[in-house]
């Protein structure tokens, strides 16, 4: 397996935003992209493919694939809406919106719908205290939730 | 300077260092995990944190730097306080199973528990557990008992090269391990088992198999390569249960390679010589040590009076002891006979009146740290001597070993084989073996032409040739540098044009101003060419034979062997069997191998490395002597005690109680040799072509060197064993051979044909192939050089 032209094309961006001899600097945002080509998750290959285009170890890209939330190590659904459970959105109702999210979807913190469209995760504070409670979906922030507001937003989408 | 106060006592200090570095060498004691002298700093396991006043809270000491005036309290309530609760806090997640572990006992954990952990825990939940991963023969791992320190991960970094081991994951769920579980492969891999502080990595040769205070430590000398790297050997009764690394900084620093590790396996081979045996019609005889001894004798006695003395040979593998080595040659030049010699891997000889009695290093290892220019010639460095090239690695890589890759050196190499080295090359010249003479022709040129002197027949030899620009670039990079040499190493050596690869290395040298570093020569080259194991020396009008000569001739009717297996140690071993066959042989050898069998007459048991006492002569010139370890199984007897039966059979009248008396002879015929000048050389003779085809490259493989370590179960279980039985070539030679990985090829070398599976190996340049010397394949083929023939 090797990486297509335009992923390659999305690192050789990040690529150009270091000094040429800090490749490895990109590591992060040559993982995201090769995430976003692969369906929203990472393989091993793919990971070895992104060391060795980075010419770094390959156990040093899985070491930051695996220390990040936002990389995935299993297919997730097309949805995938990280719920934020820390201290703001605790105290402002976050549980109330993980039970309300598992029940309309009928599936717990961490699984995938069998429709493949939903996947729901536990993530740690996305900095939007101000708007709490709040979870994101693939890349896009809803704050301020209400229970009415989740039926919503899962109705608006596609 | 900077003056702080530990533990109420002053003390002056560096500024820069660490708190932890004044505390030790205080000798005031903070307990650490993570912290090593000879790895970065990493301060994650929290252990040796301190109160420093005025400071909010308690410090790590591993990673405070020192201020003047400072004031450091390591067992204050509030220092106490924070070491016991980060002691409580490793210990809820590490299993309580020291009875079955084995660094049960010289466990670092076990140690600072005593000092610092409670006797109950108060962790009721229950404790994470990590699956142990195969990650090789040489470690053994038990993950769960990890507590993250990352020392391993450090080592391969920053002192192993590559980066094989990674903590993946984050907090609680942070697991050591390697990418996708694949097997360590490092030539340093077995350090990890030494830095490691609790029994997460441990070696897996020894598991299980021995208590640390069963255990008595022995001092020994590493016996497989030139650097001479202090060891201990672990003992229980009369068996080496392990070895581990004695520190010296002068050599090798606190680390090991894995073949001085693990190579004591070999001494429980299956096929040890246990009692002297004696051929008889065809038939193999145990007898006892006297006959075996005076038929030795009477034999060697009858040739020479009826072949003549010429027709006597003795013959010693290069990790023989320098006392075995003087007794050898004494025996056998007082029958008559100069054909004796311990250069098995050599095969051009022809320049040894000129060149240096021994090769050596030009400059200690301490000094390699400062090189700024460094050209490989013909080595394999990081496999053939790995701790010579760590010290290559700090000195060309921004501060000293860090994480930093910055070059602040440059190395450039003149090598058959495109070697994955772990440090930065400036640039390269890989090209076939019949190419290495004009490869460093140009560099000469080179350096001429911008203005170093060199001598009129050289520059007659070289006036011819082209020069490109890598080869331009080397001259400027070598003549530049503050602190330039050159490494010649093992390749070069077994190089049939060695002599004119000496004349060229040694003019660059100096033409350059370098220093002239040999590497890869076996662990007592020095020794035994300074005891006189040679066919040439003061006292020789025309020298004897060489060891390739020696194997080849068919004047030599009577042989002595030590320590040796030509069938796999020779430069040629395929062509040696059966002319061995024809000979009077006699080994002395800790072996006896179905080959020996066939072609010995008498087979003498002999003790091996840690089983002997004697000394060695390191690349340094440095004599270093050491007891026996261990006894010798049932009736081998070290050599040194075989021979001074042997020779006073022969009527030479000798009589030393102990080697340590041979050693004081050899301490007198060191000094009499004086300082070895590296850059010792004649001109240039030819730049002659070597014949045209595809190219062999013999490589001496890494776990093949000698007896012991080919007998080495671990070792040759490792990838770098494993690789040596294939045949190598490049992607574009298997295309025109029409061959593919894993395919079997016919090869075929002086009128020798077998069958070896295909390799492709981007480091082999187009039209050579890569076959291992040392292995099963070697002692068929042919030559360590030379000419092969593929066939599908």
């Amino acid at each position: 397996m090797s990486l297509s032209p335009e992923v390659t094309a999305k690192i050789d961006h990040w690529i150009s935003k270091y000094p040429p001899e800090r490749k490895q600097s990109a590591v992060m945002g040559a993982l995201a992209a090769v995430q976003d080509d692969n369906g929203g998750w990472l393989t091993p290959e793919l990971i070895d493919e992104v060391a060795k285009y980075l010419e770094m170890p390959a156990i040093s890209v899985q070491e930051v694939a695996t220390f990040y939330g936002m990389y995935e190590h299993k297919p997730v659904g097309k949805y995938k809406i990280g719920i934020c459970t820390n201290i703001s959105c605790l105290l402002c109702g976050s549980d109330d919106v993980v039970s309300h999210l598992e029940k309309k979807l009928d599936i717990k913190m961490g699984e995938t719908s069998e429709d493949q469209r939903f996947t729901l995760k536990e993530v740690e504070c996305l900095g939007a205290c101000g708007g709490a409670p709040m979870f994101q979906i693939n890349r896009d922030y809803y704050e301020n939730l209400t229970l009415d507001k989740i039926d919503t937003i899962l109705d608006e989408l596609d | 300077m900077a003056s702080i106060e530990i533990d109420g006592k002053i003390f002056e200090a560096e500024n820069g260092q660490m708190l932890i570095e004044v505390a030790d060498a205080a000798g005031i004691p903070i307990p650490r995990f993570c912290y090593h002298e000879k790895l970065s700093v990493s301060a994650n396991c929290r252990m040796c944190l301190v109160e420093v006043e005025n400071a909010p809270k308690p410090l790590p000491a591993c990673a405070t730097p020192i201020m003047d005036g400072m004031k450091v309290h390591t067992r204050s309530d509030l220092a106490r306080e924070a070491q016991n609760s980060v002691m409580e806090f490793l210990l809820i997640n590490h299993p309580l199973d020291c009875p079955i572990c084995d660094q049960g006992g010289e466990c670092e954990l076990q140690d600072v528990a005593i000092g610092y952990g409670q006797d109950a825990s108060r962790f009721a939940e229950i404790k994470r557990a990590v699956p142990s991963k195969d990650i090789g023969p040489l470690i053994a791992t038990d993950m769960t008992r990890c507590i993250h320190c990352t020392r391993c991960v450090r080592f391969g970094v920053e002192i192993g090269g590559v980066k094989e081991m990674g903590a993946p994951g984050r907090g609680e769920h942070t697991k050591i391990t390697t990418f996708l579980d694949a097997g360590i492969s490092s030539e340093l891999s077995g350090n990890m088992i030494d830095v490691c502080p609790v029994g997460a990595l441990t070696s897996k040769p020894f598991r299980f198999s021995a208590r640390a205070w069963e255990l008595t430590q022995r001092d020994g000398i590493a016996a497989h390569d030139s650097l001479g790297a202090n060891i201990h050997y672990h003992v229980r009764g009369q068996q080496v249960m392990r070895v581990s690394p004695k520190s010296n900084e002068d050599l090798n620093e606190v680390w090991l390679s894995d073949r001085d590790r693990f190579s004591y396996q070999g001494l429980s081979a299956e096929d040890r010589l246990l009692k002297p045996q004696i051929k008889v019609d065809g038939q193999w005889q145990e007898t006892d040590w006297q006959t075996a001894l005076q038929a030795a004798a009477d034999n060697l006695q009858q040739i020479q009076s009826t072949e003549g003395a010429s027709s006597l040979a003795a013959l010693a593998s290069g990790n023989s002891t320098s006392e075995e080595g003087y007794l050898l040659q004494k025996t056998l030049r007082h029958l008559g006979s100069d054909n004796i010699d311990h250069r098995l891997n050599q095969i051009d000889v022809s320049d040894q009146a000129s060149a240096p009695l021994y090769a050596g290093f030009g400059q200690s290892p301490e000094a390699m740290e400062n090189i700024n220019s460094a050209l490989i010639i013909g080595s394999n460095l990081r496999k053939e001597q790995a701790l010579i090239n760590h010290r290559l690695r700090k000195a060309v890589l921004k501060d000293r070993g860090l994480i930093s890759e910055e070059c602040i050196g440059d190395v450039w190499a003149v090598n058959p084989l495109d070697y994955e080295l772990n440090l930065p090359l400036k640039g390269k010249l890989i090209s076939t073996p019949d190419q290495t003479l004009s490869d460093l022709a140009g560099i000469l040129k080179a350096l001429q032409e911008s203005g170093a002197s060199i001598d009129a027949q050289t520059a007659d030899i070289i006036a011819s040739v082209d020069v490109n620009e890598t080869q331009k670039a080397i001259a400027e990079s070598l003549q530049a540098a503050e602190n330039s040499s050159l490494f010649v190493g093992q390749l070069a050596a077994s190089h049939p044009q060695f002599s004119q690869i000496r004349s060229l290395a040694t003019q660059i040298a100096k033409a350059s101003n370098s220093v002239l570093n040999y590497v890869g020569f076996s662990a007592n080259h020095a020794g035994l060419s300074l005891a006189g194991v040679l066919p040439l020396g003061q006292a020789v009008d025309t020298a004897g034979l060489d060891a390739n000569n020696i194997l080849n001739s068919a004047d030599i009717k009577g042989l002595v062997l030590l320590n040796l297996e030509p069938e796999q140690d020779a430069w040629n071993s395929a062509a040696v069997v059966d002319k061995l066959k024809q000979s009077f042989v006699i080994s002395i050898s800790p072996y006896a191998s179905d080959a020996a069998k066939d072609y010995a007459d008498v087979l003498l048991p002999s003790a091996a490395f840690a089983e002997t006492s004697g000394s060695y002569v390191n690349a340094l010139g440095q004599q270093q002597s050491f007891s026996a370890a261990v006894k010798a199984p049932a009736d081998a007897r070290p050599a040194w005690k075989i021979l001074r039966v042997l020779a006073n059979l022969l009527g030479l009248n000798i009589d030393y109680d102990n080697s340590a008396q041979i050693t004081a002879e050899l301490v007198d015929i060191a000094k009499q040799a004086g300082d070895i000048d590296n850059l010792q050389a004649a001109s240039l003779n030819n730049l002659e072509m070597l014949k045209s085809g595809i190219q062999r490259i013999g490589e001496r493989g890494l776990y093949h060197v000698d007896s012991v370590v080919r007998r080495a179960r671990a070792l040759q279980a490792t990838e770098d064993a494993r690789l040596c039985e294939a045949i190598h070539l490049s992607p574009a030679q298997a295309q025109d051979l029409q061959v593919f990985a894993g395919q079997s090829l016919k090869v075929k070398q002086d009128g020798n044909e077998i069958t070896m599976q295909v390799m492709i190996n981007a480091q082999v340049p187009q039209g050579a192939a890569l076959v291992y010397a040392g292995t099963a394949a070697h002692s068929q083929l042919g030559g360590c050089y030379g000419v092969l023939e593929l066939s599908a």
